[in-house]
């Protein structure tokens, strides 16, 4: 058996090992990226083996905390894609706006850029005061930095281009206070946002919503916990809501398939069909 | 000695002219994958499919999320995306942060390659202003890929090659002409080999 082989028996024991103690389930991740994310930990911490990370982290809470934000991967951005936004105020804001109480579900929220985002275009669109927005992540420490709405300022310029593309009415500088070198985002985005702690790959669905958001999550899965997922958003969205996707991810090889029409085939924005089953 | 499986490159500023080159050097039936990290404007769409499947005889297309990996196509990373290879042969896609200011990287690809494939990898630097791929290209070196890196004197950006040359010690480095063919003969050999040991 050669070394690559032996690695791979160490990572998987690894992420069983992370998945006993910490309940966190990576196995069904796509491999290369964990893989490159704890290689490059493992030359950062100067350890010399797999073996030897997994025993660091079943023993050092604070070990595990920081691989945790290695393999979680919470790059996010606000109005990432101006073209998608700008397909849901075209596309599904206007049905949106037939109901007279709207839930709304981002899975995979990271730090909450996007899920602002969507507050902003609520706003804009007279629909904030009716929605209930539901943002959860697993990794708490990007809830904790998406309920404060704190975000460095060297972004704010690209924010702001973003927003201009996805068809913004306002001027972006009226959503948030800049101090010195970051920005704190207006309290009124925030009253109808709830953040909470939900795990894709281990928890369970999320009611009748209206509209969800899970975008660039699922790349980072394999097939069987993509069906997963999947199969927890058919069951949580209500017949004839709202399912976005990532722009590199799509439903179509997926269990659900049928279940779900194209609304903007290219903006992977869907939506359930009204039957059951 | 195994045949090579597959052929990675990494290109930047320049790259599009020199990409076209070394692809229509090829034919139809070049008997491996090539896998292509050309850094773009992050919101450019697939245009550059376009351009350089009307230069080569080879199938270009962009690389999906869990596609299947085939001998005989050229797939390209998307733009604003890193492109990372699966030990099952597929890709995946992933929003990390950029790695030396660059998603896609050259690093990401080429590293993960060596989860797919080993040592049976061709690894191609050409032009670019940055020094993205230098990383990988040491670590396909380490467990003994083979290295191309386009002559630095013939680059439209030379700092790529630089770096990829200063990083290890590279096996061949050409003139953008010699290439393509070049590889050709490389993969070509190498089969002619394994086929007589075997
Ligand atoms: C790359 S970010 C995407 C953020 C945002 N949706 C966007 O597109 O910009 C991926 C997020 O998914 C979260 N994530 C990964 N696995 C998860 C799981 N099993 N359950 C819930 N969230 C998960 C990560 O913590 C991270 O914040």
């Amino acid at each position: 058996m050669d070394d690559f082989e032996t690695q791979n028996i160490e990572l998987q024991l690894l992420l069983k090992a992370i998945y006993l103690k910490y309940g966190y389930d990576f196995r069904n991740y796509s491999k290369a990226s964990i893989k490159r994310r704890v290689f490059h930990r493992l030359d950062k911490e100067g350890l010399e083996s797999i073996s030897a990370m997994q025993h660091k982290l079943l023993y050092d809470v604070s070990f595990f905390e920081r691989l945790l934000l290695d393999l979680s991967i919470n790059v996010t951005e606000m109005f990432r894609d101006p073209s998608f936004y700008l397909a849901l105020r075209k596309f599904v804001m206007p049905k949106l706006k037939k109901h007279s109480f709207l839930k709304i579900w981002h899975a995979g929220c990271s730090s909450g850029e996007e899920v602002y985002s969507m507050a902003i275009l609520l706003k804009e669109e007279g629909l904030y005061d009716r929605t209930q927005i539901y943002a959860t992540d697993m990794n708490e420490v990007v809830l904790k930095q998406a309920k404060d709405g704190i975000f460095n300022i060297s972004k704010l310029k690209q924010y702001t281009a973003n927003y201009q593309k996805s068809g913004g009415l306002e001027s972006f500088s009226d959503y948030y206070m800049a101090h010195y070198d970051h920005v704190v985002m207006d309290k009124s985005l925030k009253g109808n946002i709830l953040f909470s702690d939900h795990n894709l790959a281990t928890d369970g669905v999320f009611g009748e919503m209206n509209l969800i958001l899970c975008r660039n999550v699922l790349i980072y899965f394999n097939r069987e916990l993509q069906n997963r997922v999947l199969g927890l958003f058919y069951d949580s969205v209500s017949p004839g809501g709202f399912l976005c996707l990532g722009s590199k991810e799509s439903i179509r090889f997926s269990k659900y398939s049928d279940a779900f029409e194209d609304v903007v085939r290219i903006e992977r924005i869907y939506r359930r069909l009204n039957t059951d089953n | 000695m195994n045949p090579f499986e597959a052929v990675v490159i990494g290109s930047s500023a320049g790259g599009i002219k020199a990409l076209s080159m070394v692809l229509a050097a090829l034919p139809r039936e070049f008997p491996l994958p090539i896998i292509i990290v050309q850094h773009l404007h992050p919101h450019s769409d697939s245009y550059l499919a376009h351009i350089l499947g009307s230069k080569c005889e080879l199938n270009v297309k962009q690389a999906d999320e869990k596609e299947t990996i085939n001998k005989g196509v050229v797939y390209l990373a998307p733009p604003n995306y890193h492109l990372l290879i699966e030990e099952d042969r597929s890709f995946s896609l992933s929003i990390d942060k950029p790695v030396t200011y660059a998603r896609p990287s050259v690093d990401v690809l080429f590293e993960t390659a060596i989860y797919a494939y080993q040592d049976k990898l061709i690894a191609i630097i050409l032009t670019g202003a940055n020094n993205d791929g230098s990383q990988g290209v040491k670590k396909i070196k380490q467990i003994g890929g083979y290295i191309i890196v386009q002559d630095p004197a013939t680059a439209e950006a030379d700092a790529m090659p630089k770096a990829a040359i200063a990083a290890s010690k590279v096996d061949s480095i050409l003139p953008i002409e010699q290439i393509g063919p070049y590889l050709l003969h490389l993969v070509n050999r190498s089969i002619r080999l394994y086929r007589q040991c075997h």
